[in-house]
């Protein structure tokens, strides 16, 4: 009763916000398996996996469900982005701030802060019109999950750069200065101090990354072919979760939308697995 | 219950109020639901009398958006709700009563004869390549064998030694469907080398790869081609693709713009049906590069 009353305002309202997050997350997921579960019933979970393609619009004893090929384009194309993008952006945050001159690193700051604000939809157009057919002068189609690796690299390479930079400005000063005092060069500094020192940072930022590229969806949709099939040369169109369902979910009736459906509650799927992914490396290794 | 929390706090003789924390939210949240509710029946009031619904095809949409502004202004305190997501949805919505009118860019199947259609527009779909393409004509078997990989090279038809990057639609729209049934394929046969959504992806798509083939509208075809954008649009069994020829009927490949109703119509929704097939928007169908037929 001593309480002040703002106090159990702000506890419940604080408790309010926590609960409606979760409870937000819960009913996605819930609604996912609500719509998806009518083709779980009609086509079963194995044909999503047998099947011998994606031709979903016939009904669900004639058409076919092979989802294998999407997840397979999905996991390649952010693969390949987050194994450029991590040492681009990582790197350009360590020039950045340990050896670019002052009146360059705010020039830099704020164009990486530009790269980050443009819409994605921007990216897929310039995809579109100079790097795909460039890359088709050099081996056609051009349309390939090369330019979805190149598009989502240009994508969430200022994502990396930027969280990577926010990692170091946290860095505490008395390290850099006890470095200096040790009369450690500037490179050994980076290597053996600050790296160390910022590596669950680092983690966190190659994650948000990745997230981002799995997430992505009309960049991708407009660069990389969307032929479904799975792939084995990096010149060859593929389509990506993403990709698929923004394409057909407006046009999609019943089975087909189901089907839709199942293949968001996979995109769901293997976003939880990079979380808990993150969450076990960061207990056993990072902190442990 | 929420009585006996909020009415005061007794410290050292001063009354102090408290707020009452509990009864304001259940009256915070009774307040809500009333709106809610308001906002309900207002709403289903209104779609008697002032709201048309029309949900369908992705190609019809833009077209009748600007027709129903017309008719808005026309009619004051109408409001025409226009939504697409394909033919299909038109048809379905139109059954299920969860729209006054359907938009179908095909005609309607022999399974769908309890609907009326008022066709408002013709649209053609035609084959494009690439401006540089030196190829001018493709006969419908060579179209049919590129499309199905039996040939993949331009030197087989008459043009340079490159491979043909073949330009499909994503599964579900009915330019697909046009197509598809126009040369007797089934989707599943064809090899595609990029799969594209709408026209403008199709037409970008092809701009920039010279050895390109794909088929969109003739409309937005003719307009961009005639815009410098480095297209070219192919003749269909010897008939040259032009919006004259799709308004003749001539042109092989050219499909209905239909509004689709349920046995009978009244009051608004009727209205706005004879407005939209009445001459007053052949200026509204031009511009959006479809075929007008009230001449």
């Amino acid at each position: 009763m001593s309480r002040f009353p703002s106090d159990t305002i702000l506890v419940w309202l604080l408790r309010g916000c926590g609960l409606l997050t979760g409870a937000i997350t819960v009913l996605i997921v819930g609604f996912l398996i609500w719509e998806s579960s009518p083709a779980f019933r009609d086509v079963g979970v194995q044909r999503f996996a047998s099947d011998s393609s994606w031709h979903p619009s016939a009904g669900p004893t004639k058409g076919q469900f092979n989802l294998v090929p999407m997840i397979a384009a999905t996991s390649l194309a952010t693969a390949g982005a987050v194994l450029l993008a991590a040492p681009l952006g990582i790197g350009s945050a360590v020039f950045a701030h340990f050896y670019a001159p002052r009146r360059l690193r705010r020039a830099y700051g704020k164009m990486i802060e530009l790269l980050a604000g443009i819409p994605s939809v921007v990216y897929g157009l310039w995809g579109l019109v100079v790097l795909v057919p460039l890359i088709s002068r050099w081996h056609p189609p051009g349309t390939s999950l090369l330019s979805a690796i190149i598009i989502l690299t240009i994508m969430i390479l200022p994502t990396i750069a930027l969280l990577v930079g926010a990692a170091f400005d946290n860095l505490p000063s008395e390290y850099l200065r006890a470095s200096a005092a040790l009369g450690l060069s500037r490179g050994r500094t980076v290597t053996s101090v600050v790296f160390p020192a910022v590596r669950s940072g680092l983690f966190t930022a190659v994650l948000l990354g990745t997230g981002r590229a799995i997430g992505e969806t009309m960049a991708v949709l407009m660069v990389a072919g969307n032929v479904v099939q799975n792939p084995t040369r990096i010149f060859q169109p593929v389509r990506t979760i993403t990709a698929n369902i923004a394409l057909e979910m407006a046009y999609a009736m019943d089975g087909h939308r189901s089907a839709l459906f199942v293949s968001g509650l996979l995109l769901m799927a293997m976003v939880i697995v990079l979380a808990g992914f993150a969450e076990w490396v960061s207990r056993g290794r990072i902190h442990g | 219950m929420p009585g006996s929390h909020g009415n005061v706090c007794v410290e050292g003789g001063i009354v102090i109020p408290r707020p009452p924390l509990l009864r304001t939210t259940t009256l915070f949240a009774l307040t809500l639901l009333c709106f809610v509710f308001l906002g309900c029946s207002s709403n289903d009031a209104d779609k008697n009398k002032k709201q048309i619904v029309l949900t369908g095809s992705s190609t019809v949409a833009p077209l009748i958006g600007e027709i129903a502004k017309q008719f808005e202004a026309q009619h004051p305190g109408v409001r025409v709700d226009v939504q697409s997501g394909g033919s299909s949805r038109g048809v379905a919505d139109t059954r299920r009563e969860l729209a006054d009118i359907g938009m179908v860019s095909r005609d309607l199947k022999t399974g769908e004869q309890d609907l009326t259609a008022f066709t408002i527009a013709r649209d053609g779909i035609c084959v494009i390549v690439h401006r540089d393409n030196p190829v001018t004509s493709l006969t419908d078997d060579q179209i049919v064998a590129i499309y199905t990989d039996r040939i993949n090279n331009w030197k087989e038809v008459g043009g340079s030694d490159a491979p043909i990057t073949v330009v499909n639609k994503a599964e579900g729209r009915s330019t697909l469907e046009l197509f598809v049934s126009h040369f007797n394929l089934d989707n599943a046969q064809i090899k595609a080398d990029a799969v594209i959504g709408d026209n403008e992806q199709g037409i970008k798509t092809v701009a920039g790869n010279p050895n390109a083939i794909g088929y969109v509208s003739v409309g937005t075809a003719e307009y961009d081609a005639t815009h410098d954008v480095a297209i070219k649009l192919l003749p269909l069994a010897g008939i040259a693709a032009s919006i004259e020829n799709v308004r003749a009927g001539t042109f092989p490949l050219s499909r209905p713009l239909n509004l689709v109703v349920t046995s009978e119509t009244t009051g608004i929704v009727e209205e706005f049906i004879a407005f939209a097939c009445s001459r007053d928007v052949n200026e509204i169908i031009l511009e959006q590069y479809f075929v007008p037929l009230s001449q």
